[in-house]
């Protein structure tokens, strides 16, 4: 059993089946890589992990307990931590509020009343928070306004505002589309120390070959909403049902 | 001090506390007989309506400063909160305790139901939302609900009322357990005269009560949560929290504050019709709160103090007054200054608030907390740069 058990899964949009019959199955502290041509049907199932959206049938389970039904906070309450595509941070909020927010979210759950003690007073949260920033190394801009950042460092702060929660799992929709390459090498760099720092399963789709053969270990094709194979990376590569999708498809 | 860890918050509400308990004097700068005297504000309807109005902004800006959702239907819980208090009146007596205690309950009861709906939607439509609600609350208190309102004649006390816990030589005005509100000592300084309202000292102290609270709300992890839904409420969603209460519950005290201001407004005066529900009272709390500078600490009840003196000062102009003014001019120029002027003073003077609110929004688009920063920005630059010369000039003589 992995970590998170995706069963008959099928989602239609109109006439569209932009997912026909998923079945997936991530194995915990791997790294899981979903490729596929465009409109292959990636971001809708990661959508249906998330509670973005449901699918019209089938099961998605993680850690034991279904996801369905539930609303985005609660799934991530159970331990899944997402990055966007365009990294979506509190932009006017400082880069230390911005991690300090899903310290609270961790420690007080989905809501909580918490009018009393000051942000800043509360020490504990605050050196979780500095702890992490100092792990992607931009202690130096704590005090920053997001907004004023980079995309690289916003990348990175959006991976910290997930990994300071300590997910059990961390999924990324194409981290590195439109980034330059020593942007996409940093990312690379920075999901590898992640990984070997801490227990986490990570589900990444990536359109970038490169990274997708730097980190996975398992790599699933996905073609018209369907998994295609799933396999290593090695046995991948020369696999010939993926050249077939890739080329004869719209890639 | 007070539980506030940072130094700014300390000075800005010890600053606070000085104006407020000083504003009697500091409204009537100018001696009583002196040609100046018409711009003193010191009297206790401006400085009570003054202080009543900054705790309707301070809550306002909780919900619109720090979440950015645009209510256009606070008015409704002003009035709520002035019935409920005027029926206090009504049927226990004129002690103003329980009548304010009885408009914060009422109008959070009341904000819960209609927070509760308008947050189904965000944006314009939330706003809309709010104001369509005040809209029937204000039609609602001049038809079906008259036996509770009193319709269009106002909610007022009358001789045969209960007022059961009266004694017999309660006062007959809204009073704290024997002290009235409308009574105020004097103190006359040569030709300054000042005068200190029992009414004013009770909002003013409200308000200080309320502003505090507002400072702890804006440093907790609570306010950070509802800047984090200004800010991304997606963002917020995938970190596991959920915005909806958390608005719910910014809806509700922002509701509560008005309540208190509506139960306030009735303590200074105990009677009250629908007109304080209507659409243009929840418009002033939004260019109070924008005027000032939304999500700053100070800004509404800078807004507040501004437009309730400008109000004051403009509408007493007249005529009359305008023209011996202008008596010096020449009497055909006289007479068209007095007539362009007059139609932005007294009855006009919401063009003159119309004008100021245009000019700050375009210039000043953090409203007048961000004037005040630019200009403590360009002094203390200024101040640097003196500085270097100073050196400069220093390090010359050792060449
Ligand atoms: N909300 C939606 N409504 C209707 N159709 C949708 C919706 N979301 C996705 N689709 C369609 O479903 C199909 C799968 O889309 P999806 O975004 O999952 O593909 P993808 O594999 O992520 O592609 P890409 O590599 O371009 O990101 C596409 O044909 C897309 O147009
Ligand atoms: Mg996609």
């Amino acid at each position: 059993m992995g970590i998170l058990e995706v069963k008959g899964v099928n989602k239609r949009f109109g006439g569209l089946q932009a997912l026909g019959d998923v079945n997936l199955s991530v194995q915990e502290n791997t790294v899981h890589a979903i490729i596929g041509p465009n409109g292959a049907g990636k971001s809708t199932l990661l959508n249906c992990l998330v509670g973005k959206l449901i699918p019209d049938s089938g099961s998605v389970s993680f850690d034991g307990q279904s996801v369905l039904g539930r609303s985005p906070f609660a799934i991530n309450q159970m331990g899944i931590s997402r990055v966007f595509q365009t990294p979506e941070i509190f932009s006017d909020l400082t880069v230390l509020e911005n991690v300090m927010i899903p310290c609270f979210a961790r420690r007080d759950g989905t809501f909580k009343l918490n009018g009393i003690r000051s942000v800043m007073s509360q020490n504990d949260m605050r050196a979780k928070a500095m702890a992490m920033l100092e792990d992607v190394n931009m202690a130096d801009k704590a005090t920053m306004h997001a907004a004023a950042m980079s995309r690289g460092d916003k990348r990175r702060l959006e991976m910290a505002m997930c990994l300071v929660q300590d997910p059990k799992m961390l999924l990324l929709d194409e981290p590195t589309a439109g980034m330059a390459r020593a942007d996409t090498n940093n990312t690379i760099d920075l999901l590898k120390e992640i990984k070997e720092k801490r227990n986490i399963t990570i589900a990444i789709i990536e359109h970038d070959m490169h990274v997708v053969f730097s980190l996975a270990e398992r790599i699933t094709v996905l073609a018209q909403g369907t998994p295609l194979v799933e396999d290593t990376p090695e046995n991948i590569k020369g696999h010939p049902k993926v050249q077939e999708a890739y080329l004869g498809g719209n890639h | 001090m007070f539980g506030l860890s940072s130094k700014h918050d300390r000075t800005i509400l010890i600053v606070a506390t000085l104006f407020m308990l000083l504003a009697p004097v500091i409204f009537n700068l100018f001696p009583e007989n002196s040609a100046l005297a018409f711009f003193n504000g010191g009297y206790p309807d401006l400085m009570q309506r003054f202080a009543i109005f900054a705790i309707l902004a301070t809550g306002f800006n909780i919900l619109f400063g720090l979440t950015g959702y645009l209510s256009f239907g606070h008015a409704a819980f002003l009035g709520v909160g002035s019935y409920s208090a005027v029926w206090m009146f009504k049927l226990l007596g004129y002690n103003v305790l329980p009548a304010i205690l009885l408009s914060i309950v009422v109008a959070g009861l009341f904000s819960v139901v209609i927070g509760y709906i308008s947050l189904r939607r965000s944006g314009i439509y939330f706003s809309i939302l709010t104001l369509a609600f005040a809209e029937m609350s204000y039609r609602l208190a001049y038809s079906v609900l008259t036996p509770l309102t009193n319709g269009e004649t106002g909610l007022q006390v009358y001789n045969s009322d209960p007022q059961v816990l009266a004694g017999a030589n309660s006062p007959t005005s809204p009073h704290l357990f024997g002290i009235e509100m409308s009574s105020a000592f004097d103190i006359n300084l040569g030709p300054w005269q000042f005068t200190f309202p029992v009414g004013y000292y009770l909002c003013a102290i409200l308000m200080l009560i309320s502003f505090y609270i507002a400072i702890r709300i804006f440093r907790s992890p609570f306010g950070l949560m509802l800047r984090a839904i200004k800010s991304n409420q997606t963002r917020m969603t995938y970190t596991g929290l959920n915005p909806k209460p958390y608005t719910l519950a910014a809806f509700v005290i922002s509701g509560m504050y008005a309540g208190l201001a509506g139960g306030l407004l009735a303590s200074m005066d105990p009677l009250t019709g629908a007109e304080r529900m209507q659409w243009t009272a929840s418009g002033e709390v939004v260019i109070m709160t924008v005027l000032g500078g939304a999500g700053t600490l100070l800004g509404p009840i800078l807004g507040a103090g501004v437009i309730k003196y400008l109000e004051n000062v403009f509408s007493k102009m007249n005529e009359t007054l305008l023209e011996t003014w202008f008596a010096f001019l020449p009497d055909s120029l006289q007479h068209a200054v007095v007539w362009v002027l007059s139609k932005f003073t007294g009855e006009g003077w919401h063009l003159t608030l119309g004008l100021i609110f245009m000019v700050v929004i375009i210039f000043l688009p953090g409203g007048l907390v961000e004037g005040g920063q630019r200009i403590g920005k360009r002094f203390s630059r200024r101040k640097s740069s003196g500085n270097d010369d100073d050196n400069a000039a220093a390090s010359e003589p050792a060449e």
